[in-house]
C-alpha cells in the first residue's frame, strides 16, 4: 500500500483519497469524530461545529477541512471535549428539549452526543423560545421546539427529493425552519413519508406519525450502544422496524 | 403621499427591464422596499413564478435583510444609527424625543402608518453623528433643533425631495491627506500606464510595492490577484472583479469617502485589475446605507465609459473589455465577508461559504474572483501610475503605504486621517486632539481596545492591524457602555448559521447585560471567559471569531470596569426571583413577608 496518502489522527494514519474531507476518511476508517450536521450523504455543511478538530495547532471543522498529507489532527483531547460541551449546551438552552417528554429519547443524536461527550447539567440559562408545533400533515410532525437548524432535512429535500421544501429565513438568533407552502403548512406542501427529508433529522424534530413507541425507551438505538459505536441516527427508524 | 402604482406592475416592470434575472433579486427586493415600505405579498408570489425560486426561498432573503420588510413600515422609515459614538453624542435621547414628538414607539408604524423610527447598526457617520437614515437617505449632525424641523416635515407631510437639502449634507471631513489623498484623480493614467507598459510590468510593480489588503485581513494584493489570473487557463477572461464597499464595521467611514470623493480612482483600480487578471464583469457592493450615493457613482461610470475607460475596448485596445455594475447591500454586517458579499451578489442569504475553495477559484456564480476593499484598489490604481518606489518609501517594511483612518469620538476633530503605516496611536490621538483618553478601540467592534499603556504601539500589520476605524473613549466613560453596544452589535448581526455565534453571541450579550445591571456575580465572569474563548475559536467565519473580542480583550485589559459592577455573591440568578413569583402573588391576594424571597441577603 505504497504511495497511500495519510494523515495521522490522534495518533493513527488514516488513509484519505483527494477530494476527501478530515471527516470523510475518518468515517471510512471507522474513527469517530462527533458530529451532528453532517451526514456523508449530502454536502457538509460545517454550522453546528461540534466536529472542530485541532489540525496543525488550528482549529477547524473535520466535516468541510480538507485531508492533507502528513497533517497531524487532535480530536481526542480534554480541550475538545470541554468546548463540544459547551456547543452542545448552547443547542440544548436555544431550544426547547424536554427529553423525558420526546419521542425520540434514547434515539436523538442531540441527547446521545450529549452523553458522549459528557455533559451532565446545561449551565446555561434557557432562552426558553416560543416555537409551534405543525401537524398538518397526514404522515409527520414537525416540532420547532427541538430544531437545531442542522439543515439536513434541507439539504435532502433538496440534493435528494429534488424538492426544496424546506429553508432558513430570518437572521442570527431569529433564524427559524420554514416550509414551502401556500400556507406554510407542512401537509399543504408536497412533502411524502418516502422522502429522505423526512428520515434525516438527527433530534426530535421532524417525527414520523403513528410509530412513536414501536420501539420501548431503553431499548432504542442509543440505549444499547453509545453515538461512537453505532453512529448517526439518520433512518434508523426504518431499521427498527425489520 | 403621492399615490402608488400598483405593486404587481411595478414589480413586473422591474423584472422586464433586466430579463428576470436571479441575481439581482436583492436588487428587485430593494427597489420594492424603498417604493412600497415593505415587500407586498404579489411581489413575492410574481418574483417567484419569474425566477423559478420558492417563495420560502424568498421570503428567506427577505428575512435576512434588515432594510427588508414583510408588513408595511410608516411612510417616512426613520433609522437612527446605533453605534456606540452615535450614543456617545446623544442619540438616544434625540431618538426618544422623536418619538415623543412624533407619538411613537420605537420600532412600531404609528396607527396612521405615517411613520417608523428605530435603531439601525452604525450607518457610517460617527464623524458627524447622531446620524439618522430616512427612507435610505442619510441626515447627521443632529440636535433638538433637527429632530423638530423633521417632526415637522413629517407632521406636514412633506415629500422628502422637497425637505431642506442642507439636511441631506454629508462633509467628508478629511483632516490629514498623504499620498493617496493629496493627489488629484489617475484620469485613466494607470489604464493607459497598463496599455504602454503591459499587463506583467504593472503586475510587478503592485507585487513590488507590498500592497496588503485595506479591509482587514492584510492579505498581498498581488498575490489574490495572481491566484485569480492563475485559476483559469482559458482566454475567455470569465473572471470577476468585485469592489467590497459594505463597510459594515462600526466606525468605519473611510470608503464613504474615497467613493464620495475619488470614485474615479476606486474605478481606475477595478479596471486595473480586470486588465491584469482576465476579467470582464465587475461589481461594486455599495451597503444598502449609502443609497444616497449610488446615483452619482453611476454618473460617474457612465463618464468613464464616454472617456473610454469603461465598457467595450477600453482605450482602443480590442477585447480589453471591462463594466461595472452597482449592486445595493440591505443592511447585513456580515455581508462584508467576502463569501457572505458574494452570495448576496447572488441574490441570496448573506451566509459565509465554507472556504476552501476560495473567491479567488470559485466565487461570483463559481467564476475566479478578486474581491478587494475599496481604499485597495484606489491604491493599486495609483501604484500603477506612481510606480512601487513612490508607494514603498512610505509606511513600514511589512506594511508599505499609508492607510485611512476614520477617527471618532472624544476628540476636538474627528474625520478622516491617511497616516503612514507604522504610526503610533499616541501621534494619533495627538493629531485629532484627544486629551485624557482612557482607550482607544482599533479595528472597530471586530478589533482591540487599547489602553494608555499600549499608546506607543502602532498601527501596521505586524502590530496593531486595523480596516480603518479608530474610536476614542475619554475617561469620563464607562467602557462596559461600549462593550453592551458591540455584544448587541454582533448579536444583531450574526447570520445565524453556525452554533456558537448564533447561540453563544446572545449568551455573551445577556450576560454583558446582567453585569451592566449590577446583577452578576464572578461566576459570571467565568462564564464570560469561557463562552468567549468557545465562540471564538470554533466559529464559522470572522464575524464570530472577532465577535467576542470586545469582552475577552476589555476582561484582560480593563477588568475594572466588569468590577465596579459586580454584585459580593459570586453566584446570582439570571433572572429576579422576587419578582417572578409575582403572578403567584397576583393569583393567591398576597403580598406579605412569606410571599416574598428577599434577594439582597
Ligand atoms: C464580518 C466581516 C465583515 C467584513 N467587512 C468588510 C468590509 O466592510 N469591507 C471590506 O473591504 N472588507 C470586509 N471584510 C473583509 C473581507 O472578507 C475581505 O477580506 C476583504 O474585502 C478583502 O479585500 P482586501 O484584501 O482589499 O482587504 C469583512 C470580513 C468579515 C469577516
Ligand atoms: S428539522 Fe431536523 S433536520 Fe431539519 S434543520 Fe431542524 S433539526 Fe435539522
Ligand atoms: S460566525 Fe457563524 S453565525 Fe456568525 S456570522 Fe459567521 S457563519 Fe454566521
Amino acid at each position: 500500500m505504497s504511495g497511500e496518502k495519510t494523515f495521522i489522527l490522534d495518533g493513527k494514519p488514516i488513509a484519505f483519497e483527494d477530494g476527501d474531507t478530515i471527516m470523510d476518511a475518518a468515517l471510512r476508517a471507522g474513527e469517530y469524530i462527533p458530529h451532528l450536521c453532517h451526514n456523508p450523504e449530502f454536502t457538509p455543511h460545517g454550522s453546528c461545529r461540534i466536529c472542530m478538530v485541532e489540525v496543525d495547532g488550528r482549529q477547524v471543522s473535520a466535516c468541510t477541512f480538507p485531508a492533507a498529507e502528513g497533517s497531524g489532527v487532535v480530536n481526542d483531547s480534554d480541550q475538545l471535549t470541554a468546548q463540544r460541551r459547551s456547543l452542545l449546551q448552547m443547542l440544548f438552552v436555544e431550544g426547547n428539549h424536554i427529553c423525558p417528554g420526546c419521542e425520540k429519547s434514547g434515539a436523538c443524536q442531540l441527547q446521545a452526543v450529549a452523553y458522549y461527550t459528557g455533559m451532565l447539567a446545561l449551565d446555561f440559562t434557557h432562552f426558553f423560545p416560543r416555537r409551534s408545533v405543525d401537524a398538518s400533515h397526514p404522515d409527520a410532525v414537525i416540532d420547532f421546539n427541538r430544531c437545531i437548524l442542522c439543515e439536513l432535512c434541507v439539504r435532502a429535500s433538496r440534493e435528494v427529493d429534488k424538492k426544496n421544501l424546506f429553508s432558513i429565513s430570518g437572521r442570527g438568533i431569529n433564524s427559524h425552519l420554514v416550509i414551502d407552502s401556500p400556507t406554510g403548512k407542512l401537509g399543504d406542501s408536497a412533502f411524502a413519508a418516502t422522502d429522505k427529508a423526512m428520515h434525516v433529522c438527527p433530534v426530535g424534530a421532524i417525527l414520523p406519525r403513528h410509530t412513536a413507541y414501536n420501539t420501548p425507551v431503553g431499548k432504542r438505538l442509543y440505549d444499547r450502544q453509545p453515538v461512537n459505536m453505532v453512529g448517526d441516527v439518520a433512518g434508523y427508524e426504518e431499521t427498527d422496524e425489520r | 403621499m403621492v399615490a402608488l402604482p400598483d405593486p404587481e406592475d411595478f414589480t413586473r416592470e422591474l423584472l422586464v427591464a433586466s430579463n428576470s434575472d436571479r441575481g439581482r433579486l436583492l436588487q428587485y427586493l430593494h427597489a420594492i422596499q424603498q417604493r412600497y415600505s415593505h415587500i407586498p405579498e404579489t411581489s413575492v408570489h410574481q418574483l417567484a413564478l419569474a425566477l423559478r425560486l420558492s417563495e420560502s426561498r424568498i421570503r428567506g432573503v427577505i428575512g435576512f435583510y434588515s432594510f427588508l420588510h414583510d408588513t408595511p413600515r410608516g411612510d417616512y422609515d426613520i433609522l437612527f444609527s446605533d453605534s456606540i459614538t452615535d450614543h456617545m453624542l446623544g442619540s438616544r435621547v434625540l431618538l426618544g424625543d422623536l418619538c415623543t414628538r412624533l407619538g411613537v414607539e420605537p420600532g412600531l408604524p404609528r396607527a396612521d402608518g405615517r411613520v417608523t423610527v428605530d435603531v439601525t447598526s452604525c450607518t457610517g457617520m460617527c464623524d458627524q453623528g447622531p446620524a439618522i437614515l430616512i427612507n435610505g437617505q442619510a441626515v447627521t449632525r443632529l440636535d433638538n433643533f433637527r429632530i423638530s424641523s423633521i417632526a415637522a416635515l413629517i407632521e406636514n407631510l412633506t415629500p422628502l425631495d422637497e425637505w431642506p437639502s442642507e439636511l441631506f449634507e454629508v462633509q467628508d471631513n478629511i483632516r490629514r491627506a498623504d499620498i493617496l489623498l493629496s493627489r488629484g484623480s489617475c484620469g485613466g493614467g494607470a489604464l493607459r500606464a497598463l496599455v504602454e507598459k503591459g499587463a506583467d510590468t504593472i503586475f510587478g510593480e503592485i507585487a513590488t510595492s507590498g500592497l496588503r489588503g485595506r479591509g482587514g485581513a492584510g492579505f498581498n494584493t498581488a498575490m489574490k490577484w495572481k491566484f485569480c489570473r492563475a485559476a483559469r487557463d482559458d482566454e475567455m477572461n470569465d473572471r470577476v472583479v468585485i469592489c467590497n464597499a459594505d463597510e459594515g464595521e462600526p466606525g468605519t467611514f473611510k470608503d464613504r469617502v474615497l467613493l464620495n470623493s475619488h470614485a474615479d480612482d476606486v474605478f481606475e483600480g477595478m479596471t486595473l485589475c480586470a486588465g491584469i487578471i482576465g476579467a470582464r464583469h465587475g461589481y461594486l457592493y455599495l451597503r444598502g446605507e449609502y443609497l444616497y450615493m449610488k446615483h452619482a457613482l453611476e454618473e460617474t461610470l457612465a463618464q468613464r465609459r464616454r472617456d473610454g475607460l469603461l465598457g467595450q475596448n477600453i482605450l482602443g485596445q480590442a477585447g480589453f473589455d471591462f463594466d461595472i455594475e452597482i449592486h445595493l447591500g440591505a443592511g447585513a454586517y456580515v455581508c462584508g465577508e467576502e463569501s457572505a458579499l458574494i452570495e448576496s451578489l447572488e441574490g441570496k442569504r448573506g451566509v459565509p461559504r465554507v472556504r476552501p475553495p476560495f473567491p479567488v477559484t470559485h466565487g461570483y456564480l463559481g467564476k475566479p474572483t478578486v474581491v478587494n476593499n475599496v481604499e485597495t484598489f484606489m491604491a493599486a490604481a495609483k501604484i500603477a501610475l506612481e510606480g512601487a518606489n513612490w508607494f514603498r518609501a512610505v509606511g513600514t517594511e511589512q506594511s508599505t503605504g499609508t492607510k485611512l483612518h476614520s477617527i471618532s469620538g472624544d476628540c476636538d476633530r474627528p474625520g478622516i486621517y491617511e497616516f503612514p503605516f507604522g504610526v503610533s496611536i499616541q501621534q494619533v490621538l495627538e493629531e485629532c486632539g484627544a486629551a485624557d483618553t482612557l482607550a482607544v478601540q482599533v479595528a472597530g467592534a471586530a478589533g482591540s481596545t487599547i489602553p494608555p499603556a499600549e499608546f506607543h504601539r502602532s498601527i501596521a500589520f505586524e502590530d496593531i492591524s486595523s480596516g480603518g476605524s479608530f474610536m476614542v473613549f475619554g475617561r469620563h466613560r464607562d467602557l462596559l457602555d461600549m462593550v453592551q453596544n458591540f455584544s448587541r452589535f454582533f448579536v444583531h448581526e450574526s447570520c445565524g448559521f453556525c452554533t456558537p455565534c448564533r447561540v453563544g453571541g446572545v449568551l455573551l450579550k445577556d450576560l454583558v447585560d446582567k453585569v451592566h445591571a449590577g446583577r452578576a456575580g464572578t461566576a459570571d465572569i467565568q462564564e464570560l471567559h469561557r463562552i468567549g474563548t468557545v465562540v471564538k475559536l470554533t466559529s464559522h467565519c470572522g464575524l464570530g471569531t472577532e465577535a467576542a473580542n470586545p469582552v475577552l480583550d476589555t476582561l484582560g485589559k480593563f477588568p475594572s470596569i466588569y468590577e465596579k459592577h459586580l454584585t459580593q455573591a459570586d453566584y446570582q440568578p439570571a433572572f429576579d426571583l422576587d419578582a417572578a413569583l409575582q403572578d403567584a402573588r397576583d393569583l393567591s391576594g398576597r403580598d406579605d413577608a412569606g410571599a416574598h424571597i428577599r434577594t439582597d441577603l
